[in-house]
């Protein structure tokens, strides 16, 4: 099967997004029997951001499953199928449509190894696409991170490279335990990026160091990452010098990667597009506050979305509720400064 | 009230016919057993079953050892024995002891074992209904010839959207798999009428283009048929099949319930006259298929069976303080890495 490639090396290939959930979903139908991908639209359409083109023609509706418009039972059924030994990877169209499965997430997918002491196990992954800034209103932009990581036996990445989103869900799709998997769905074709050849993993649970810096340390995740990166890179040229952690996997999430950067840096601040009560960054700060007070030189500061239901559909409303990367400077400057 | 009729054995040896019988009085013993161990103050919580025991007996001798998948719910403690769970392993469950199959982590009548192919479940009604047809649709795509699926819920597990969804998708894609709905009138506290303007839950069956079947739930060969049945025409490719059988919960819903609160004694009086368990004796032995005194020597054995899986499991431990943090992933697990 042609991937779609701007740029082809002996080692790796530069892809978008999409093109690297693509590409390695298709390996892993190629490479185990025992995958199958599941969701609605994603056989004969090939998904509606054609990640599974064409994947029906070549694997068959056996394993490239067109299922009933109902979210509960894609995962409910997928979780069966990985108790019985199956590999599926279930598709919730949009994060936005999930919360009809998350008894079957929350309360089996992430129960099923405990609650049978380990005699029933579930290795499955939940792929789904977050976020706004696409002008996706209230039902297609919501970020659901905060609504999971709350829940042991579950785990939830969220990578912003090519690179990341490959190694990463080949890592969650050889995971023996259940994967929440997010792609922010703006950075699908807009971030491009080198990608190894060949089959590789990168572990669930390490955060990755984007950029160096020593007057504060800035954790991220997503789309925001990217923004957060060029807001750094700009103010270089002002002497403000920061380093840029994209956490990659929220739960479980790398303390040893903020703390090291908290103690070098002694400011801590935390950016992203979910709001800030009760979101990521509330446990990164607690979890900060309680191991590295004394290294700190200044409150820890949240960057977040306003404590309202939802970005609207109106050019105005999303722009108010997203962040930017003038703003992320903004703060980070501020930071900087204090 | 229904009657007393004659056996019809529809094939069944008189072994079978007593094993049906002796399942049937072991299902009551131990279920009554954990109500008594309740009111004694030795365990916390149990759940009735009382009334589902031709049901549930029935429906265990149609299921295949060793081939077939059972997704229960909690109230099959009698389909659970009937497949090959012992009373010991039944009594660790409600004594939630370290041996128990899930190690005293779920609540009493939840078992799981992979050994007897019975899926894991939680309490969360009509939960386990796509597992089951997650594990018929693993069947099919491994061609493995010969197997089902048997899932059984209550009436108001009808209710759920999951119910309908998962029977929709086995019957979109024609899986091996038997839907046995055990209706007993009751969802705890509210009757069939307030679940469902139609109370006749086979004839869903219609909606989905599937067979549906109603059938006498006090009546375990009449069950068995129905089962065996289904289950056959799922085995070789005929797709689902929709079973509503027709019972009644004499207990209230569990130990901490009070169905006095909301239905009378006489209306469990008028159903308790047509008690499954006495009537299958009477028609077996008026069959000669079981004498006065083999039905009292089996149920002495069956007492003493009972008697000795309580001491038995009574006397062993609860899982040690630390298998809390176990088996939450694989391997040693922290949320900070």
């Amino acid at each position: 099967m042609a991937m779609t490639t701007s740029e082809k090396t002996a080692s790796s290939q530069t892809m978008n997004n999409v093109e690297a959930v693509r590409a390695t979903l298709y390996e892993a139908l190629k490479n185990d029997d025992r995958v199958v991908i599941l969701g609605e639209d994603v056989g004969a359409r090939g998904n509606v951001f054609l990640i599974t083109k064409d994947f029906i023609d070549e694997f068959g509706p056996t394993r490239v499953i067109d299922t009933p418009i109902a979210e509960a039972s894609i995962v409910g059924i997928a979780v069966g199928m990985a108790m019985e030994g199956l590999r599926p990877i279930a598709e919730i169209q949009f994060a936005d449509f999930i919360y009809p499965s998350f008894n079957q997430i929350v309360g089996e997918a992430a129960k099923t190894r405990y609650r049978s002491n380990g005699e029933y196990t579930c290795p499955l992954v939940i792929r789904t696409p977050y976020g706004g800034g696409v002008r996706g209103a209230l039902s297609h932009s919501v970020s659901i991170e905060a609504l999971f990581y709350h829940v042991p036996g579950l785990k939830i990445v969220a990578p912003a490279f090519p690179a990341d989103v490959k190694g990463l869900l080949n890592a969650a799709i050889d995971d023996p335990d259940p994967v929440l998997f997010l792609e922010h769905k703006k950075t699908y074709r807009l971030i491009k990026g080198d990608v190894p050849n060949g089959h590789y993993t990168i572990p669930i649970g390490k955060a990755n160091v984007l950029k160096e810096g020593s007057q504060l340390s800035v954790v991220s995740y997503g789309l925001y990452v990217h923004w957060a990166l060029e807001a750094a890179q700009s103010l270089e040229a002002e002497g403000v010098s920061v380093e840029v952690i994209d956490l990659r996997s929220i739960r479980p999430m790398d303390r040893s990667a903020i703390l090291q950067s908290v103690e070098k840096t002694r400011k801590l601040l935390v950016i992203h597009e979910d709001n800030k009560f009760g979101g990521i960054g509330a446990e990164i700060s607690a979890m900060v506050a309680e191991e590295a007070l004394f290294s700190l030189d200044a409150p820890i500061r949240r960057l977040c979305a306003p404590d309202v239901p939802a970005m609207g559909y109106a050019e105005t409303l999303e722009h108010e509720f997203m962040s930017s990367p003038a703003k992320m400077a903004a703060t980070m400057r501020d930071l900087a400064r204090f | 009230m229904k009657t007393t009729s004659a056996l019809d054995r529809r094939g069944l040896s008189d072994d079978h016919l007593r094993e049906l019988f002796r399942t049937m009085l072991l299902q009551r013993q131990l279920d009554n057993r954990g109500f008594q161990l309740n009111r004694q103050g030795k365990v916390p919580f149990a759940l009735g079953s009382e009334g589902h025991e031709a049901l549930q007996a029935g429906a265990a001798l149609a299921f295949e050892r060793g081939k077939d998948i059972l997704a229960p719910y909690y109230r099959d403690l009698g389909l659970c024995l009937g497949v090959g769970m012992t009373p010991y392993e039944i009594m660790l469950s409600i004594f939630a002891r370290a041996a128990d199959h899930n190690g005293g982590r779920q609540f009493p009548n939840h078992y799981s074992s992979k050994k007897l192919g019975i899926l894991s479940f939680s309490s969360i009604l009509a939960a386990h209904i796509p597992h089951a047809v997650g594990a018929a649709y693993a069947i099919v795509y491994r061609a493995e010839k010969g197997r089902a699926v048997l899932c059984t819920c209550g009436d108001g597990t009808t209710s759920e959207g999951e119910w309908h969804e998962s029977v929709n998708f086995a019957s979109v894609h024609r899986l091996p798999i038997v839907f046995l709905v055990e209706n007993n009138l009751w969802a705890i506290s509210t009757p069939i009428e307030k679940q469902m303007a139609q109370p006749e839950i086979w004839k869903r069956a219609a909606g989905y283009g599937i067979p549906g079947k109603r059938f006498d739930g006090f009546d375990p060969v009449e069950t068995y048929a129905c089962v065996k049945e289904a289950l056959e025409r799922a085995r070789s490719g005929g797709g689902p099949t929709l079973l509503e059988g027709v019972c009644y919960r004499f207990l209230a819903h569990s130990t901490d319930d009070n169905d006095m609160t909301y239905r009378t004694k006489d209306e469990v009086t008028e159903n308790r006259k047509s008690d499954p368990v006495p009537r299958f004796e009477a028609q077996l032995v008026e069959a000669g298929v079981l004498s006065e005194e083999e039905a009292s020597a089996m149920k002495r054995a069956v007492l003493q069976e009972t008697n000795d899986a309580t001491d038995r499991a009574e006397a062993m431990p609860f899982p040690s303080a630390t298998d809390l943090y176990e088996n939450i992933y694989e391997g040693a697990w922290q949320p900070w890495q």
